[in-house]
């Protein structure tokens, strides 16, 4: 573990985070900080910028000024496949899985082995692939489907082969754009006990409009606003805070 | 190395089996030299297709300029040629004997310096996978990793196609111009022109072509195969996983040069020249109906596609030229509209299930059980 | 080798040289300009844009000869008739194009591409086999022959400024409709978010047939421009389409104004090569730094940073 010369060892450390569209500041001038192990929210009305906060720190987007420290490491000058290998996963808004390939190849090809164009040619299924890419079908409850075209799936069970797919790398820094979005309720049950299971020795970072979702989940939450932080802290403490009632009730 | 999945499936099996059959056996019994030179310039085309079905259609990248490339491979072959046909004894009615007869026309005295190594075999046939893979590597590089993609990448290829040949025509003293180079004679002293060397030409270009095929196939299986599918449909999500999506285009994308660069080196020795009549925009996309016709998705396909095409732009316009350029400008619609997965995909979906239940009923009959999918193996 | 040259000869050399230049530029910006709309605000590729031009050639050419046979009075002024029906001829093509193929494509840019390249080829045949595999000309009237003396040493072709002067106008013209009139506004509406503006109640499927039409009717504009300057064939068309394209990448495909400084430069930048060596040496020279600039820049001289 780093020796850190910081008073806590931040996972992630964002500072001063500004992006601007044309002159317009989608994100701006944001701080912020996430533990090891931690569970975190943002929320925000529509447009706030938490998408635009993830596709920064996963690398989508290109930040005009800030630093966003991953590790000690700097993601704003990495690609997005290192900004991957060196630990954070993300899922998009809209499910984003290979409708052409079955649950089991989209698995493997997430699964963090043969990289390279080399490495993929010369990729084997062995045995601790498939004892993987099953394990995690358990986990994300596809186990029967590993033989379904993804496109077969229903909505949900994208979501789901979606977020297999980041399990699958294990990355330190997960990183959810609305995952629980256009679910039936059971589904989002589901949902909320799959998240609880997989956070175990890592930490998350969620976008989510649903609140009961988020008072189940949430170990703290952030809570966005034209790209400003306008709270933050306890789901007690933001639901609570005036600020954010004004924003969320006064129009 | 192929290990999780057979290398063919019973389908592929039938397709690679149909069409050694036709290419070894049926054709050189059933017809004369001319015909058969004919079919063989028709596979150089399918050299071509097949790397496009790499390139566009698993890897979702429209290339409009493997003209470029079919013609760096067959204007390096027909160069080796060209030289050794250019003796100085073949030659000593030119004003300076010993170079090319188009570099005498046009006043050049002296062999100029990049000719020179092609008076190596070696140099020439390293030279014909070589010179089209680094071009293609320079610009797969320049557009992806700028992730310039899709039709963008589609007119930038299509500009240096132009540009060629422009460059080509432009500079006859050099390239032979708009005639090409022509009157290509022998390969280290065997004559390619008489009919036994075109028989064998033609056998030695159709187990070239079953090795792309083994290339291609190989490729497929591999994860590097599923890469490129997931590629074409979402991007982000492979660079995501953590791949780095411009590295695995760039290959496709050479493999597709290489693959037409060969094509384009069995052309100059089955025909017997190279023009720029081959390298730009017009053959260019016409080298992509041929993958459209076969299939994107299908290597054996592409072959089809090239022959068929071929065959009857051949047929139609020597007896109705008019009716040729309707009928290419139809099949570009009707492929697109009607029918995106070509002949492949008209096969898998009246023919082959006619097969399959014709299987099935003797299957159910000997209690046999085919587990391939288990594997997990991609079922097309 | 300017040894055989004087000063005053050269000056006048390189403002005749500079005046091709423009010429070229105008019939690019005409070409363009259709383009401009079809790809850069519908994101279409259409590669027969080149045979809606010859389209508009030849209708020129046709109402000429008409005017010729049965109004010989009116044959100065007949130029003005033969662009306004080269646009509906052209547009209600574009139409009927829309209508049958390019609606069925809009979620497969490559396949457009490939679809329209079919549809050039179809058009070409149908040209050779109405109007011969000929080129034809059109005859001018009377006061476009001749040139303009500028100063003793410097002439400039009258139908070169007139088609200047064309230029200027049809650019207007479509940037008022772009950018001024209620249904550009509509039209970039529904570029920019076409789901909204569904919402809001415009008809996009009707914005986009009248869009397309535009386009080939400003194409078939262009090629009615272009008689005056040159001969027609069933193929003139092709020879120009990649150069059109580059013309509208290169300025960066959404705006307009990208389109006009970029066929500007790459117009002067061939013309002023030619001086220097072979017209084939100069277009490869010309066309190589446009690929060029576009690898290094893919979005173009002008281009705004829009979400992907
Ligand atoms: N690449 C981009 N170009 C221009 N504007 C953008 C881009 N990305 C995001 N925006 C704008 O930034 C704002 C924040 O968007 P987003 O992060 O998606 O909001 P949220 O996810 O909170 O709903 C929006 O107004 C959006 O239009
Ligand atoms: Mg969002």
């Amino acid at each position: 573990m780093l020796i850190g010369h910081q008073p806590k060892d931040f996972l992630l450390a964002v500072s001063g985070l500004t992006v601007s569209f044309d002159g317009f500041k989608a994100v701006n001038d944001l701080s912020f900080y996430v533990e090891e192990n931690e569970i975190r929210v943002i929320i925000g009305p529509n447009g706030a910028g938490k998408t635009t906060v993830l596709d920064l720190i996963c690398g989508k987007t290109k930040a005009t000024s800030g630093s966003i420290q991953f590790r000690g490491k700097e993601l704003t000058k990495m690609k997005e496949n290192e900004i991957v290998q060196t630990g954070v996963g993300r899922k998009f808004q809209t499910p984003s899985v290979f409708e052409d390939l079955t649950v089991f190849e989209n698995l493997e090809i997430s699964f963090p082995r043969g990289r390279t164009v080399f490495g993929s040619l010369t990729f084997q299924r062995d045995q601790s692939v498939k004892d993987r890419v099953e394990e995690v079908a358990e986990m994300i409850f596809l186990k029967d489907k590993l033989n379904t075209y993804a496109d077969e799936l229903s909505h949900g069970q994208k979501q789901w082969l979606e977020i297999g797919m980041l399990l699958i790398q294990d990355p330190d820094l997960l990183m959810l754009d609305e995952p629980v979005a256009g679910m039936s309720v059971s589904e989002r049950a589901k949902t909320a006990e799959l998240l609880n299971r997989i956070i175990k020795n890592r930490s998350v970072l969620v976008i989510e409009h649903d609140m009961k979702f988020v008072e189940d989940i949430a170990h703290k939450v952030t809570v966005l606003h034209q790209g400003q932080i306008l709270s933050e802290g306890t789901m007690e403490k933001v639901k609570n805070d005036p600020k954010v009632i004004e924003v969320y009730l006064g129009h | 190395m192929i290990i999780n999945s057979r290398f063919f499936n019973r389908s592929e099996l039938m397709g690679f089996i149909a069409l050694a059959a036709v290419l070894f056996v049926i054709l050189p019994l059933t017809l004369d030299v001319f015909r058969l030179n004919l079919v063989a310039k028709y596979l150089t085309y399918a050299f071509v297709a097949l790397g496009l079905v790499l390139c566009w259609g698993y890897g979702g990248i429209l290339s409009l300029g493997q003209g470029v490339f079919f013609g760096l491979g067959g204007y390096c072959m027909a160069m080796f040629l060209k030289l050794e046909a250019s003796s100085v004894e073949n030659t000593k009615i030119q004003s300076t004997p010993g170079i090319p007869d188009f570099m005498d026309w046009n006043q050049i005295t002296a062999l100029p310096l990049f000719w020179q190594p092609f008076h190596s075999l070696t140099f020439t046939i390293l030279a014909i996978i070589l010179v089209p893979g680094l071009f293609a590597l320079i610009i797969g590089t320049a557009m992806f990793k700028r992730r310039v993609g899709g039709t963008y990448f589609a007119i930038i290829t299509q500009a240096v196609a132009a540009i060629l040949t422009i460059l080509i025509v432009g500079q006859q003293g050099y390239t032979g111009g708009i005639n090409g180079m022509t009157d290509l004679r022998t390969l280290k002293g065997w004559d390619i022109r008489p009919d036994h060397a075109k028989i064998i030409l033609y056998f030695v270009e159709v187990v070239l072509l079953f090795a792309c095929i083994g290339i291609a196939q190989f490729i497929r299986l591999t994860k590097l195969g599923r890469i490129l599918v997931a590629m074409r449909e979402q991007e982000d999500r492979v660079r995501f996983s953590g791949y780095s999506v411009a590295n695995f285009k760039i290959f496709a994308f050479c493999m597709a040069a290489i693959f037409a660069a060969i094509g384009g080196a069995m052309f100059a020795l089955n025909v017997g020249f190279m023009s720029p009549s081959f390298v730009g925009i017009v053959p260019s996309i016409e080298m992509v109906i041929y993958t459209a016709v076969g299939g994107r998705m299908s290597i054996f396909g592409a072959v089809w596609g090239a022959i068929l095409v071929n065959f009857a732009k051949t047929s139609l316009s020597e007896s109705f030229p008019q009716l040729w350029l309707f009928g290419l400008g139809a099949l570009f619609i009707a492929v697109v509209l009607a029918f995106p997965n070509g002949l492949s995909g008209l096969w898998a979906d009246y023919v082959q299930p006619r097969i399959d239940r014709l299987f099935a009923s003797r299957k159910t009959k000997a209690g046999w059980t085919d587990n391939s999918v288990a594997d997990g193996a991609p079922a097309e | 080798m300017f040894g055989d040259y004087s000063i005053g000869d050269l000056g006048s050399i390189f403002v005749m040289q500079g005046f091709a230049g423009l010429i070229l530029f105008s019939v690019y910006v005409l070409m363009a300009l259709g383009l401009a709309i079809i790809f850069g605000q519908m994101g279409v590729i259409n590669m027969a844009h080149g045979e809606f031009m010859i389209l508009g050639a030849y209708v020129t050419w046709m109402t000429s000869n008409l005017f010729q046979a049965y109004l010989p009075s009116l044959f100065s002024g007949y130029f003005f008739l033969a662009m306004i029906l080269a646009f509906l001829a052209s547009g209600a093509l574009g139409m009927l194009v829309e209508w049958g193929l390019i609606r069925h494509l809009y979620k497969r840019p490559l396949d457009t591409l490939l679809a329209t390249w079919g549809l050039s080829l179809m058009l070409q045949q149908a040209y050779r086999s109405v109007f011969g595999a000929r080129e034809v000309g059109v005859e001018l009237p009377q006061w476009m022959l001749g040139s303009l003396r500028v100063t003793d040493s410097i002439e400039v072709p009258i139908n070169g400024v007139f088609v200047m002067c064309l230029t200027v106008l049809i650019t207007i013209a479509v940037a008022y409709v772009l950018y001024m009139s209620r249904w550009g506004r509509q039209v970039r509406a529904v570029v920019q978010n076409r789901i909204m503006a569904g919402a809001v109640g415009i008809n996009t499927e009707k914005v986009d047939r009248y869009t397309f039409g535009l386009g080939c009717g400003i194409a078939g504009v262009a090629g009615s421009a272009f008689t005056m300057i040159g001969s027609t064939g069933p193929t003139s068309g092709q020879l120009y389409i990649v150069d059109t394209f580059l013309v509208v990448v290169f300025g960066g495909a959404a705006s307009l104004l990208g389109t006009i400084a970029s066929a500007f430069s790459i117009s002067q930048t061939q013309s002023t090569l030619e001086f220097f060596m072979s017209g084939s040496m100069a277009k490869v020279l010309t066309l190589l730094a446009v690929v060029g600039i576009l690898m290094l820049r893919p979005q173009g001289l002008f281009a705004l940073k829009v979400r992907k």
